[in-house]
């Protein structure tokens, strides 16, 4: 069952399929719900690994940070407004500081000046965080990549990136896009937090 | 006032100033060292009355700055150019901001892109650049970095 | 219990400060405040703290840091640091031809973006003397007005959205996704289309354009008037924004203000009646002063302006002239040796464009004359007296975006 679930882009789906009990599976054969549910008479006992159901309750309900610098702030607000909803996937509340939020999504370009307070941004942010890259200046510099003194080519210059988004700017439906492949990301335990957590836990075992 | 009027009046106030016309307005020459007592007669004058100082910006010759002041009159919508040679290593030039209080802000921009000092402005440091970026003009044509500028 | 004490070198208990202070009128607070706040001392009088409304705050104006200097709550010194979005444009303009430098420019006011282009290609066809065809003409007016539109929609639910009132940004925000659409249609991109080229624009209008604004059109007139009720009759927003903020004629011209925040003080200062472009002298629309000079005078000139704005698309949109969308013109532009400068109005005030050339394929230096950046420098003299919460409604009011500033 496990062969059958291959989703495009490479993420393995977390463990699920056996003879036993039925794992929900949604579109694109990662489980909404993890986990299987064997079936008694009063109700069901959910069997899974504790790490899927962390992950799937982290990546629902993400809240960003407002952080837009430049051209792509307006495409992010309009995102947020009344016709490409995003609390629909759990990013309603945007917080203003730093402190209580999990997604900080840069939109905008970066200049040498602005780099130093993206840095003290993300690590005020609390542990898990994950970082997007919104539109073509934050990927890698955009149209103001050659004959500029005062641009940084790229905010992963600055801070770990987890999803790019191109685009200048990028429309609504993209950003829906990437926050979804970020849900994704965190169910499939492939973010780079996720990655440098597993990573340490093995070398602690040995 | 057409061009030819005010062609008059300023060379009664300013015996030095050469014109160039042929440009989409009046353009006057002068130097340097008598932009203060230029500047203060043509806002009090009643005839010339130019209290909008619309574009404040140099230009870098390589042999030379030249200042470029834009003024236009609210009362009687004339407008002039008003431009200045400076040398390119002790470039100076009297502050307008006590006069137009918009020249404030450009000028510090000025200073900061092209490196000349203003004497008597109020407040003149980085405006826009970031700290440590004191000596370099980089609006100037000789600027040199190698990582960013690409030479076509 | 014995009372808590104060160390010497702390600040004062609220008891102790002058607290008739605020029960001043505004005019003399500000006369008082004048003597003490001199910018060449320091503010580091005892009582005196600074704060920073840092570069990254929820007032979605963008990158701006303000160091305020406050005796309680009441402002004595404002300081904008700029600087955090400066993308050096004039000087990468140096590199690119005349045809290229115009996609850069719709990113600097990109709520204006349609006015930017409109501006760099009125210079270059100065200095080339090419005629623009009067279907294109017609088109570009037509276009600039609806993204004057969009810009104050968005001024408004952003203004809005400062002072406390929540409800009216997603209100704002569905007139914007409409206008958007008909640009997708015609430009091809919802927010920096890069749809005026030197010579006319780039390609004609889709056939439902003019559909698609008259409905627009008949759908927005009953939506101004619903937002008429809802935010400016209200008591709590009204008093929040008379009497805030004041500056006087002479200060707003010597200050370089223009646009909407210097036609709220009286200055008469539309470059589309004084020196009117393209078909602005064939259409009839009047320009809209007030003189009260504070912040709802400035609200008020922009809720007009957007009447006006419809008014002069329903006189445009059933004449548009059959013809060539774009006069002819070389594959590469060469602009002669001299000096072209061209002023427009964009949503904020008066961009003007100074392109100096040598005769070759590349500007020699290009100067942007941005509308933000004279009007910001007179927050300073305006904010002097009044609360902190005051300042946030005066800076809603100036209608600022900081890209178009640092530049």
């Amino acid at each position: 069952m496990t062969d059958k679930n291959n989703i495009q882009n490479n993420i393995e789906s977390p463990a699920s399929g056996s003879e036993h009990g039925n794992s929900v599976i949604g579109e694109g054969g990662i489980p909404v719900f993890p986990g299987l549910v064997h079936p008694t008479p009063s109700g069901g006992i959910l069997v899974t690994a504790i790490d899927d159901v962390i992950n799937w309750a982290r990546s629902n309900s993400l809240w960003p940070l407002v952080f837009g610098t430049s051209c792509c702030a307006i495409e992010m607000m309009s995102t947020a407004s009344a016709k490409y909803d995003w609390s629909r996937f759990g990013f309603e509340v945007a917080r203003a500081t730093p402190r209580q939020a999990d997604v900080i999504i840069i939109a905008g370009t970066i200049v040498n000046k602005m780099a130093p307070v993206l840095r003290r941004l993300y690590d005020q942010m609390a542990d898990p965080k994950y970082v997007i890259a919104m539109g073509a200046c934050a990927t890698s510099g955009g149209p103001f990549f050659y004959n500029t003194y005062s641009v940084v080519k790229g905010a992963d210059h600055v801070i770990p990136v987890d999803v790019y988004i191109a685009g200048c700017p990028p429309r609504p439906e993209a950003l829906l896009h990437s926050l979804i492949t970020l849900q994704n990301k965190i169910k499939a335990g492939l973010t780079r937090e996720q990655i440098k957590e597993s990573s340490k836990v093995e070398n602690e075992g040995h | 006032m057409t061009n030819e009027e005010l062609k008059k009046r300023i060379s009664e106030i300013l015996p030095g100033a050469s014109f160039e016309e042929g440009g989409q307005w009046l353009n006057i020459n002068m130097e340097a060292k008598d932009w203060r007592s230029f500047s203060n007669s043509l806002r009090d004058l009643p005839e010339l009355n130019f209290d909008y100082l619309f574009c404040l910006t140099c230009v870098d010759w390589k042999t030379h700055l030249t200042m470029v002041y834009h003024l236009e009159s609210t009362t009687y919508r004339h407008t002039i150019v008003v431009k200045s040679k400076l040398d390119r290593n002790a470039a100076e030039i009297e502050t307008v901001s006590n006069i137009w209080r918009t020249a404030e802000f450009h000028e510090r921009e000025v200073y900061e892109l092209f490196g000349v000092n203003f004497l008597n402005h109020p407040d003149l440091r980085l405006l826009i650049l970031p700290d440590g970026w004191e000596g370099k003009n980089p609006l100037r044509k000789d600027f040199e970095d190698p990582v960013n500028m690409i030479k076509l | 219990m014995s009372p808590m004490i104060i160390p010497e070198m702390g600040y004062k208990r609220k008891k102790e400060l002058d607290c008739k202070v605020g029960y001043k009128i505004k005019n003399e607070l500000y006369r008082e405040t004048q003597i003490i706040s001199d910018p060449s001392k320091s503010p580091d009088i005892e009582g005196d703290l600074v704060i920073n409304i840092g570069p990254q705050h929820p007032a979605t104006h963008g990158v701006l840091h303000l160091v305020i200097t406050l005796n309680g709550e009441t402002v004595k010194k404002v300081e904008p640091h700029l600087g955090y979005i400066h993308r050096s444009i004039e000087k990468m303009c140096e590199s690119l031809s005349y045809r290229q430098f115009i996609y850069v420019t719709s990113r600097m006011d990109y709520l204006s973006a349609h006015m930017n282009n409109h501006g760099c290609s009125m210079c270059v066809e100065k200095g080339l003397q090419i005629e623009v065809p009067p279907r294109a003409q017609v088109i570009r007016v037509l276009m600039d007005e609806l993204t004057r539109l969009a810009s104050h929609q968005l001024w408004w639910g952003a203004m809005a959205m400062d002072v406390g009132a929540l409800t009216p940004f997603f209100l704002a925000f569905r007139e914007r996704e409409m206008i958007n659409d008909i640009m997708e249609e015609t430009c091809g991109a919802r927010l920096t289309m890069n749809y005026m080229v030197p010579g006319g624009v780039m390609t004609d209008i889709h056939p439902n354009f003019q559909r698609k604004v008259k409905e627009f059109i008949v759908h927005f007139k009953n939506k101004i008037d619903e937002y008429d009720e809802l935010v400016t009759g209200n008591i709590i927003f009204q008093n929040r924004t008379k009497g805030v903020g004041y500056i006087s004629r002479e200060d707003a011209i010597s200050y370089g203000m223009t646009g909407g925040s210097a036609r709220g003080s009286g200055v008469s200062c539309d470059i589309r009646k004084l020196y009117p472009y393209e078909v602005y002298d064939k259409v009839q629309f009047n320009e809209i002063i007030e003189m009260g000079g504070d912040s709802f005078a400035r609200y008020m000139v922009r809720m007009k302006e957007m009447r006006e704005s419809i008014s002069i698309i329903d006189q445009l949109i059933d004449n548009i002239p059959e013809g060539e969308f774009q006069a002819k013109t070389k594959a590469v532009l060469k602009l002669p040796k001299g000096e072209f400068y061209s002023r427009i109005e964009t949503a904020r005030g008066e961009f003007g464009v100074y392109i100096v050339s040598e005769g070759g394929t590349t500007p020699y230096r290009i100067k942007f004359r941005s509308p933000g950046f004279s009007n910001l420098s007179a927050l300073d003299h305006m904010a002097r007296g009044s609360k902190i919460g005051d300042m946030v409604a005066m800076m809603a009011t100036l209608d600022l975006v900081i890209p178009d500033i640092d530049r």
